[in-house]
């Protein structure tokens, strides 16, 4: 796996070969379920838990309706405790903004906070072709780096990998990173974890300049706030004499006091919590301490379009909490990797075709990485109806229509190849519209039942590979009722004779 | 009372005897049973593939075959739940995409009266004993749509467990998918069959000799991943044990 995501297969394609990696799919399997059962017990312990959810929507949509006037609010809060906000339509134009930023202070390396929207837009290559060389602090971003690998999952990007991958990944490649693994390292979380600290410190203590995403930004007083269960944020928040964080424009909340609701609902939805463990929150720049310079990069990258569809726009509440992926099924057999974006599992299935839209043949794909089993719906802290959203964005897929892209409304035409089922889904709702035409071709089908194969050609070969196909009875519902019951009940009248054991007995 | 069922086009087709095992129980339970012939499709396989326009006209046609019920039964959670849960949203943008006010009545009239079996029979009947009688050892799937977006809760184990003979086993991961989906199973068929897997590797480790749901298209998947592992366990639908009495093994 190299770390990029570009030329990723559409998904189902991505998806059959992850299925056959029995490692992988043991690694997820043992981790979802252990999170999503402790996430279980502690949501349970609330129980104003549906109340503090629906808070949480309701506050996300109310500043999302109004997300100028508070990007507005926080920009000149920021400005006035000595900090500097920089606009990025897009990811070239946040990769330019950061890269002359660490240029102009002269350093060639930076530490860097973990951070998704820096993940989306592709940072750490951008700064490499500049030559600055981004180190990750996080443990698993950290793994992920070392291991020349991408991330497959919001809070735990190697949660592909076990115990004994990364014991082999730190001898392997620390060295060339800064600090050497320890001798005899073996694959104990503790020495693992130690190993990782010896590495990391000799990183904190030498940076100039650190990279950061944020969780929340509040538009009130222009703070800024991390979340994190290690530690390393904090490092690389309070160490480095220059601080640039790069955060999605979505992530704002009106007032501090909304605060109170989104530092429940996250850690209990993410790391199964009461309260993380460190929460970092800075505003601006204070003399003596803290980095003496910070810069805001507020960034687009699609979200004002994603913002213009009135269906999708709501998974722009997401407060990346990763429940969703850990109670997916889907994500669960095809891993992180297949959903070909830092954002995998349900929440990328609905984020990444509007972010990017849906020319591509993964983003078209990713609607459809669904069974719409509602799982995710249910553990979403935000309520973000991802199976509504879904299936409004496959009728984008398969009917094209109107989106906004880049700023502008254009019309989307259907991808390609759906023609055939779109033949098919218009005959058969043209057949259940005329119940008659339906009858004969049900009547057809059950005389020539015998002549059905058991395995099919075509599309329908992917069902009879490993399941069996159902028999054609010889008399359909709509058959029997007419032969035992008469035409008259049809139109709901009742008839006369009740239900006997021959009536019934003889459909097979 | 008067109950129409809705049988739905996978079982006209495929699973007729689900449908007059439903006959059958609602008869015994006293209720009139009609069957407009005019229903057919509510939509769901088009609506969930992205054919929301194609899914209009049958929006139309549910609201006139039920219109003279005052309900609507079907064995079928998903079926219930596309009603339920899609059609005033199918309503809403035809509206908004200039089209009138007409689905979002027609949708208005069917909503509040559709229900699926069980909750029919626990929630409008106020019955849990049906009087039924299976002597066999079963497993119960609960099916996504019956769970999450219907909130079946615990209404079909309340009616198997006082189904006279039956044995109950506990299904480990029965609130995980199936993997059927509709068109998933087609679209995505490695990630399907691996769901598919692992949902029977469960039902098998049960030792039950039956595996039940609220919905056949979910058995459909299940079942044809059973036999095709050379399994004996039946994939049953629940109105097919409800309807078995002593005297008459369904
Ligand atoms: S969509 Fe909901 S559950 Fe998924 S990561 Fe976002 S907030 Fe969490």
């Amino acid at each position: 796996m190299s770390g990029t995501y570009l030329g990723m297969p559409a998904f189902p394609r991505a998806a059959e070969m992850s299925t056959r990696d029995t490692q992988l799919r043991a690694n997820l399997t043992h981790a979802t379920h252990t999170i999503r059962d402790k996430r279980a017990k502690a949501v349970a312990e609330l129980d104003d838990w549906a109340q503090l959810r629906a808070a949480g929507a309701a506050l996300k949509d109310r500043t999302l309706r109004h997300l100028d006037h508070y990007l507005e609010r926080l920009e000149a809060a920021v400005t006035a405790a000595g900090g500097q906000v920089h606009w990025a339509a897009d990811a070239d134009e946040a990769n330019r903004i950061v890269t002359r930023l660490v240029r102009e202070t002269g350093e060639t390396e930076v530490v860097k906070v973990k951070s998704m929207a820096t993940q989306e837009i592709g940072l750490n290559e951008a700064l490499a072709e500049a030559g600055i060389r981004a180190y990750e602090t996080d443990l698993a971003e950290l793994i992920v780096q070392l291991g020349h690998d991408l991330p497959s999952h919001i809070l735990v990007p190697a949660i592909h990998r076990n115990r004994s991958e990364i014991r082999d990944i730190f001898r392997r490649e620390m060295g060339s990173w800064g600090r050497p693994a320890p001798e005899g390292l073996t694959d104990s979380p503790a020495e693992l974890a130690e190993a990782a600290r010896l590495h990391l410190r000799e990183k904190f203590l030498s940076a100039k300049v650190g990279i950061s995403g944020a969780n929340f930004m509040v538009a009130e007083t222009g703070t800024l706030v991390v979340v994190e269960s290690e530690g390393n944020g904090r490092m690389c928040l309070t160490l480095p004499e220059t601080l640039i964080s790069v955060v999605g424009i979505e992530k704002v909340v009106p007032s501090w006091q909304d605060l109170e609701v989104f530092l429940q609902l996250l850690p209990r939805s993410s790391t199964a919590e009461r309260m993380n463990p460190y929460t970092s929150m800075w505003t601006g720049t204070t003399d003596g301490d803290g980095p003496r310079t910070f810069h805001l990069v507020l960034l687009d990258n699609g979200r004002t379009d994603t913002l213009a569809d009135t269906v999708g726009r709501q998974a722009l509440r997401c407060i990346r909490c990763s429940a969703c992926l850990n109670v997916c099924p889907v994500y669960e057999r095809a891993g992180g990797h297949a959903y070909g974006s830092p954002y995998p599992g349900p929440i990328g299935a609905i984020l990444t075709p509007q972010l990017r839209g849906m020319e591509g043949s993964l983003e078209a794909s990713l609607p459809y990485a669904s069974s719409l089993c509602g799982a995710c719906y249910e553990v979403c802290p935000v309520a973000i109806d991802i199976p509504e959203v879904l299936v409004h964005l496959r009728e984008r897929v398969v009917e094209g229509g109107p989106v906004t892209r880049g700023g502008a409304r254009t019309v989307l035409k259907p991808a390609k190849g759906h023609a055939a089922e779109r033949a098919a889904m218009r005959a058969a709702a043209w057949a259940f519209d005329h119940p008659d035409a339906l009858r004969s071709g049900m009547r057809l089908a059950a005389r020539t039942r015998r002549l059905h194969p058991q395995r099919l050609p075509g599309p329908g070969r992917a069902w009879s590979r490993t399941r069996d196909l159902p028999t054609v009875p010889a008399e359909s519902f709509r058959d029997w009722w007419q032969r035992t019951r008469g035409t008259a009940s049809e139109r709901g009248i009742w008839p006369e004779h009740g239900t006997s054991s021959e009536q019934r007995g003889d459909a097979e | 009372m008067r109950v129409a069922l809705f049988v739905t086009c996978i079982n006209d087709m495929l699973h007729p005897r689900t449908g007059q095992a439903v006959v059958a129980l609602l008869e015994r339970l006293g209720v009139e049973v009609g069957f407009p012939a005019e229903q057919s499709c509510c939509g769901q396989p088009q609506y969930n593939t992205g054919y929301r326009h194609a899914t209009e006209p049958l929006v139309r046609r549910f609201d006139r075959a039920f219109r003279d019920y005052e309900y609507v039964v079907t064995p079928s959670g998903s079926c219930a739940a596309m009603v339920r849960d899609n059609y005033s949203r199918i309503g809403a943008k035809a509206a908004a995409e200039g089209r009138g006010r007409g689905l979002i009545d027609a949708a208005a009239v069917a909503v509040p009266k559709t229900y699926e079996l069980t909750e029919f029979l626990v929630d409008v009947l106020k019955v849990e004993d049906v009087g039924a009688y299976y002597p066999h050892t079963v497993t119960y799937h609960p099916t996504c749509h019956g769970l999450r977006i219907l909130g079946l809760g615990d209404r079909p184990r309340r009616l198997l467990e006082h189904v006279k003979g039956l044995e109950l086993r506990e299904l480990p991961g029965a609130e995980e998918c199936c993997g059927f989906g509709g068109t998933f199973a087609v679209k995505n068929p490695a990630v399907s069959a691996a769901m598919g897997a692992d949902k029977v590797r469960n039902v098998i480790g049960t030792g039950a000799e039956a595996v039940c749901a609220v919905d056949n298209s979910c058995l459909l998947h299940i079942g044809g991943t059973l036999t095709r592992q050379g399994s004996a366990v039946r994939p049953v639908h629940i109105a097919e044990i409800l309807a078995s009495t002593e005297g008459s093994a369904w």
